[in-house]
């Protein structure tokens, strides 16, 4: 079973959605004996940094988490914000983030000799994976493509970087560091692709030996 | 090319799926989950829906129906239509809705766009913008009330004003053009993209996909159409189509 985390952002609707054409089941909850008991997280996210890291302080999600993803190492899934809210920070806040990831998030710059690139990040682009053989994006080594939609990125040389993108710069759309993956595009709005990634995290968190 | 979009618009109104002309003369095509569905399996990169009852009849979206609508595409919905409230847009976004569209709130009071840009994040937030010639004009202005009521103040300025308060994306609904595949006005186009550096929509007019791949080659935006991908021309039969799913090249 997959937990997807009610902290009450993100379109959980189309995870949920997705899942279920998946024959994955799948709950939306806050609590942490559903937490404990799910063999993947995903931490879903549309909207700000900071009221991102204030809706899982009311929830009292921080400590759970760290406890469940970091300490015993159960699989986890960030997608758009829920992988920014894995790092230390973000230009857009003042708030700390997880700390999962040791990088903050910045804002995408305007380049004037490039003005057809606009911000925010809009649309459909190109994941490359950075390692052969990363399980998450098994299937999807060649011409995957992914619906984005941000202002905010991790830098392309994040140590934990699993895929980069480019838009105005290369940045790193696929993180992963152990138990912990983070995608800044939608799988659950990305068709096909997005159903690959999710079976494929699916596959990870069930033969997972975690708790 | 970098990144084109090119987003079939369908129109609802009390459940149905309808198609206008000139804002007006509302034809019915059917059942608009059926056609979300389709425009999902044929993996069309995001779609817009608009409510054309719910501002003037003052009934607010309808969850129900966006739900089921949000449950059958796995692509980026965008919706609009009698959204005002900040609580409204949240549910939305909780339904599958990625993208909430603004238009006569916008213009009634606009401080709701910071605002939900704040709450949300700007990339959730678009501003739709409508225009017309007003009669014996060979200007465009901007209407609300789905083109009854016109107001003071060029698109440009409100596309640039909306922008400076945070809404992350602008479409501009020509609706002159609506329905008539007469083919995008370009020019009009060009100086919207242009002027703004947030992603921006082209709405009406639509003649051809070749039509769309210009407005992205000449303007640097996403082009979008209802009458294209509703139906067979010139006959008018209803036919919900997109074109075969194309590679994307990265940017450069």
């Amino acid at each position: 079973m997959i937990a997807v985390i009610d902290y009450e952002l993100g379109n959980v609707g189309s995870v949920l959605n997705m899942l279920k054409k998946l024959n994955i089941e799948a709950i939306l909850t806050n609590k942490p004996n559903d937490l404990k008991r799910a063999k993947g997280l995903i931490l879903p996210g549309v909207g700000s940094f900071d009221r991102g890291m204030k809706q899982l302080q009311k929830y009292d999600l921080v400590s759970v988490l760290n406890n469940i993803v970091m300490e015993k190492g159960k699989p986890c899934l960030g997608i758009c914000l829920g992988m920014q809210l894995m790092g230390q920070a973000s230009e857009e806040g003042d708030m700390s983030g997880l700390g999962w990831i040791d990088s903050s998030v910045r804002l995408f710059q305007r380049d004037p000799d490039r003005p057809r690139l606009r911000i925010p990040h809009m649309g459909w682009n190109l994941v490359k994976p950075t390692h052969v053989d990363f399980p998450l994006l098994s299937g999807l080594e060649r011409q995957a493509r992914f619906y984005f939609v941000h202002s905010y990125f991790y830098p392309a040389d994040l140590k934990y970087g699993a895929a980069t993108t480019e838009h105005l710069v290369p940045f790193t759309s696929v993180l992963s560091r152990g138990n912990v993956y983070g995608c800044q595009f939608h799988p659950e709005k990305s068709h096909s692709f997005g159903l690959k990634l999710l079976s494929n995290f699916y596959s990870i968190a069930s033969q997972s030996h975690c708790e | 090319m970098p990144n084109e979009r090119l987003i079939p618009c369908l129109l609802i109104r009390s459940g149905g799926l309808y198609k206008t002309i000139r804002f007006k003369s509302p034809t019915y095509l059917g059942d608009p989950i059926n056609a979300v569905k389709i425009f999902s399996d044929k993996e069309a990169d995001e779609i817009i829906v608009m409510d054309i009852g719910a501002t003037s009849e003052n009934c607010g979206p309808d969850f129900e129906l966006i739900s089921d609508i949000a449950n059958q595409a796995f692509m980026p919905v965008c919706y609009g239509g009698g959204v005002s409230t900040l609580s409204q847009m949240e549910r939305l976004y909780s339904l599958g809705v990625e993208k909430v569209v603004l238009n006569s709130a916008a213009h009634a009071r606009p401080s709701l766009v910071g605002e939900a840009a704040k709450h949300f994040g700007n990339q959730s937030v678009v501003v739709c913008i409508d225009c017309k010639k007003p009669f014996f004009s060979r200007d465009y202005a901007v209407y609300t009330n789905r083109g009854k009521s016109r107001i003071n103040g060029s698109i440009l300025d409100y596309a640039k004003y909306f922008e400076s308060l945070g809404a992350g994306e602008l479409v501009l609904n020509n609706i002159d053009l609506d329905g008539t595949m007469a083919g995008y006005d370009h020019a009009l186009l060009k100086k919207l993209g242009e002027a703004l550096s947030i992603p921006v929509v082209g709405l009406g007019g639509a003649c051809s996909l070749e039509d769309m791949r210009r407005a992205v080659r000449e303007s640097g935006i996403a082009a979008a159409a209802g009458s294209l991908f509703s139906f067979r021309w010139p006959e008018r039969a209803v036919l919900i189509n997109y074109p075969k799913h194309r590679q994307v090249s990265c940017n450069e």
